[in-house]
């Protein structure tokens, strides 16, 4: 008898033309915090599929066992059945029902189709009390801020009776009071005897709590060890990317050129209720040459105070801004964008990109006019400016003509941020322009940066990663809910003041 | 770049490329032609160019009003007006000339003003007060339905010889009276071919020049020949079909004007850009500056002026106007676009495969015909049709991703 309740032997699998796993071994022992790291695309998500029998038995080669024996699943079921639950990224609730029907959702407690909801209820009274949430659970899901929807996932998870429980990405989403909280979670389920897989990127919570860590690179194991005080993040990310990163941020020198934003008393009401502030009386500047830093956490309102400049966000705004010293009248992204003031958005696939149009359309879908003329869009012109950008930011692609929803995370990334260098922006607002790309992609998107600011551009980018708020900006701007609290100099901030001044400290 | 031809890959394989990006449109064509050979293996009658210029000319406002509606279906919007619009269209065109005595012209004029109203009254609905497509077309569907019955008191108007030349006659011979008994070719369509193909010649020439003066990969001077003759063959074959009856109907004409400009509208102007990103992703197009609220209505003006256009039509081809006219053509619009490869989810579609889908349509409706089909069984096979066309585009988008 194995002391494992989980094996991956030899784990093959390929798709047409690429082999996503190449002899995977992967192991995980009974109530340990398992962590799974590695570059986008280097087959943790493939491994997890296998796992839990999105790719039923017979597509790949390998054993899994489980308490030592051997498992085919033929889908979800059987792992589900096995005792493997798996947490996504993106949260998989159905927003308008509530707590309880969202928990039984699939396996309702029926006899001949009529559910016993009283057992349901009194069941998730329990479970929601395991994951730390007291709320009731008749509460609709969607009233729960996205930290308390993932507990609830975990909760439809434990109501399964699971050993195996993967995470995915789990903190993406989530604020730090709300990431603390679920990293608490975790620890409490695993002295409960239940294996955490945990997968992420944020290699410092994979630091924090992680007992051992498996780093996987293009669809190989490359290690698998005990975390403790020898394992540094340099160490894991050397494992990850198989270069030593001498420094994860690529600082330089900036000198601050004119004003070229100027936001004078910024107010902006809550559209849905309508006497809430959701940006209360904001005043900031932002210089040509400099990149901002505005942090925050969740809900902050960072994104909601760069939409509502950009045009596209509010409808009651009280304040006025200037570009250029000049007073800007915005009704609408249109009149942003031709006034040099160009918005990325925080989630790509959502309202950067068109997935389904290709590289070459959506890099010119913000500037169409500067390629058409009465004779129509100049095909020829659109595909020597796309050919620019895929050279000068390295965009990764067999064609400039393939759907943008083939890409990778990081050369998505590099499309839209194409999209807004054509659009010639004065002022680019850059909102979490790294989440969910690899550490590799991170840094060319650093360069990129660099680069404009050679050019004289003037960034703000709004950022959920505190190294990366720290490590890139010259000036940082920390909110708390809808205020400016700080504004700070790169070099006397720490995480520590940031988090400080975040938290609504003074 | 050097101006090199692309000779990274082989002929064969740049063949199989551009079949595998284009597999939904070849597969809609082929099974067209299919549908073709089979019918005319099972009546002798099918495959004749009387019949198949008959064909071309039911096929004619089917294939206007699905390139108006291609544009609704891709910004993620429907219309199930159409029906009511064309019926309604028409009854005006013919009233207008039979009560008030207008001539062809004016009549014509006005009635594709009524259309673009119809069009800014239902893209004001959609557009600026947010109220969903389905439902302020179903509306609309009604409401036309009533003034329809309302302006023709339920009475059929007939139109006058002239007006019936649009959906009816052919374009005049030159120079002499050609009769498809003779088998002499009709002499203007003839010329009008020649000028299609020399317009084809200059374009993909142009084309050609203008990537080497770029220096892009252009096709491998072979295949460039093979394409360029594939295309002009099939433009013959169709113009000799019609030459070889009584020449280009008018509606066909008609029909090339409005094909020819909405694929331009849809493949190389800002504004069809600015509908397949709208229907792709609205927020990111709405974040990328494109005003939706203006371009859906825009959208909506078209598919008016297109209705007019093919009430024009349909009218014509009847020969009058009556309270019943256009009922549930919508539905034969919507599956010619569906057919063609316009997703319902919006953001892809092409005007080519709406108008090959509306051939597909009348195809199956004019063989069934000729073979004796009644009428229950043709629309069980049109409606099998579609949900096969629909299940395909499905199976095969699946094995993309």
């Amino acid at each position: 008898m194995s002391n494992y309740v989980l094996e991956m032997e030899n784990i093959i699998k390929d798709f047409p033309g690429v082999r996503a796993l190449n002899n995977v071994n992967f192991k995980v022992r009974k109530g340990e915090i398992h962590a799974l790291v590695g570059e986008n695309g280097a087959g943790k998500s493939t491994l997890m599929k296998v796992l839990s029998g999105v790719y039923p038995y017979g597509t790949y080669e390998g054993k899994i066992l489980i308490d030592g024996k051997e498992q085919n699943f033929e889908n979800i079921k059987d792992s589900e059945a096995a005792g493997i639950g798996i947490i996504y990224q993106e949260l998989a609730l159905v927003k308008e029902m509530n707590i309880a029907e969202n928990i039984y959702l699939g396996s309702e407690f029926s006899t001949f189709g009529i559910i016993n909801w009283d057992k349901a209820i009194s069941k998730t009274t329990g479970l929601l009390n395991e994951v730390g949430l007291t709320e009731n659970p008749y509460t609709k899901v969607v009233h729960l801020g996205i930290g308390k929807q993932q507990l609830v996932e975990i909760a439809k998870a434990l109501s399964k009776n699971v050993n195996i429980l993967i995470f995915d990405e789990p903190t993406a989403a989530l604020n730090e009071d709300d990431s603390e909280n679920l990293l608490h979670i975790i620890r409490k389920l695993k002295d409960q005897g239940i294996s955490c897989i945990y997968i992420s990127h944020k290699l410092k919570e994979v630091k924090e709590i992680a007992d051992t860590i498996t780093i996987l690179r293009d669809g190989e194991t490359i290690e698998t060890y005990s975390n403790g005080e020898n394992v540094t993040v340099d160490k894991i990310i050397t494992g990850m990317v198989g270069r030593e990163l001498t420094q994860l941020y690529p600082r330089k020198e900036h000198t601050a050129g004119e004003v070229v934003l100027e936001v004078k008393n910024w107010t902006v009401y809550n559209p849905e209720i309508p006497d809430k502030k959701i940006i209360d009386g904001v005043s900031f500047t932002a210089k040509k040459g400099e990149i901002l830093g505005i942090a925050g956490l969740m809900g902050a309102g960072r994104t909601e105070l760069m939409m509502s400049l950009f045009g596209a966000y509010g409808v009651k705004k009280l304040g006025e801004f200037y570009i250029d010293s000049e007073k800007a009248d915005i009704k609408g992204p249109r009149d942003a964008i031709e006034k040099g003031f160009c918005y990325l958005s925080e989630d790509r696939k959502k309202n950067g990109l068109v997935l389904m149009m290709d590289i070459k359309e959506n890099i010119t879908l913000a500037s169409l006019d500067k390629i058409s003329n009465i004779r129509g869009i100049n095909e020829n012109e659109e595909i020597k400016i796309t050919n620019h950008y895929v050279n000068a930011l390295t965009i990764k692609t067999p064609s400039i003509e393939q759907k943008t929803k083939n890409l990778s995370g990081g050369n998505q990334q590099k499309v839209v941020i194409s999209k807004w260098l054509m659009a010639a922006p004065k002022i680019l607002i850059l909102d979490e322009p790294t989440r969910g790309i690899d550490v590799g992609a991170k840094y060319e998107i650093y360069n990129i940066m660099n680069d404009l600011i050679d050019k004289g551009v003037s960034i703000i980018m709004i950022s959920s990663e505190l190294p990366e708020i720290l490590g890139i900006s010259d000036r940082i701007l920390v909110m708390h809910e809808g205020k400016l609290t700080a504004e700070l100099d790169w070099k006397e901030a720490s995480q520590e003041k940031i988090m400080h001044f975040a938290t609504g400290g003074r | 770049m050097a101006t090199k031809s692309v000779e990274k890959y082989s002929s064969l394989e740049i063949i199989k490329m551009s079949l595998r990006n284009n597999i939904r449109q070849y597969t809609m064509f082929i099974a067209l032609i299919g549908i073709m050979l089979i019918f005319s293996l099972l009546s002798g009658v099918f495959f004749t160019p009387r019949n198949l210029s008959t064909l071309f000319l039911q096929t004619a406002h089917i294939a206007i009003l699905a390139s108006g509606v291609v544009l609704v279906i891709v910004a993620g919007h429907i219309d199930l007006s159409i029906g009511a619009v064309v019926g309604l269209t028409g009854a005006i065109a013919a009233i207008l000339q039979a009560h008030y005595g207008l001539g062809v012209l004016p009549a014509i004029i006005i009635t594709l003003a009524v259309g673009a109203l119809i069009g800014l009254w239902q893209g004001y609905w959609v557009a600026y007060r947010d109220v969903p497509a389905f439902i302020v077309t179903l509306a609309g569907m009604m409401i036309f339905n009533g003034l329809l019955l309302g302006v023709t008191r339920g009475e059929t108007i007939a139109t006058s010889s002239m007006f019936n030349k649009l959906g009816q006659d052919y374009i005049p011979t030159l120079f002499f009276i050609n009769s498809p008994k003779d088998m002499l070719p009709h002499d203007t369509t003839i010329i009008f071919l020649v000028f299609v193909i020399v317009a084809y010649l200059w374009y993909e020439l142009k084309r050609r020049k203008e990537r080497i003066t770029y220096g892009f990969d252009i096709l491998p001077i072979k295949l460039f020949a093979l394409k360029i003759a594939l295309v002009i063959s099939l433009i013959t074959a169709v113009f000799l079909i019609m030459a070889l009856y009584l020449g280009i109907p008018y509606s066909i004409v008609i029909l090339m004007v409005i094909g020819s400009l909405y694929t331009f509208i849809t493949t190389k102007t800002t504004f069809g850009r600015h509908v397949y990103a709208i229907g792709g992703n609205k927020e990111a197009a709405k974040l990328s500056g494109i005003n939706i609220r203006q371009r859906t209505l825009w959208i909506f003006i078209s598919s008016g002026i297109l209705g007019a256009i093919g009430g024009i039509i349909y009218t014509a081809r009847v020969g009058s106007a009556a309270a019943s006219a256009g009922q549930g053509m919508e539905l034969d619009v919507i599956a010619a676009a569906i057919i063609g490869g316009t997703s319902t989810l919006g953001g892809q579609g092409t005007i080519v495969g709406a108008i090959i889908g509306a051939l597909v349509m009348t195809t199956l409706n004019n063989g069934m015909l000729l073979l004796d089909v009644g009428t229950t069984e043709r629309l069980i096979v049109r409606g099998l049709v579609l949900l096969l066309a629909v299940w395909i585009d499905i199976s095969s988008r699946k094995r993309d991703a």
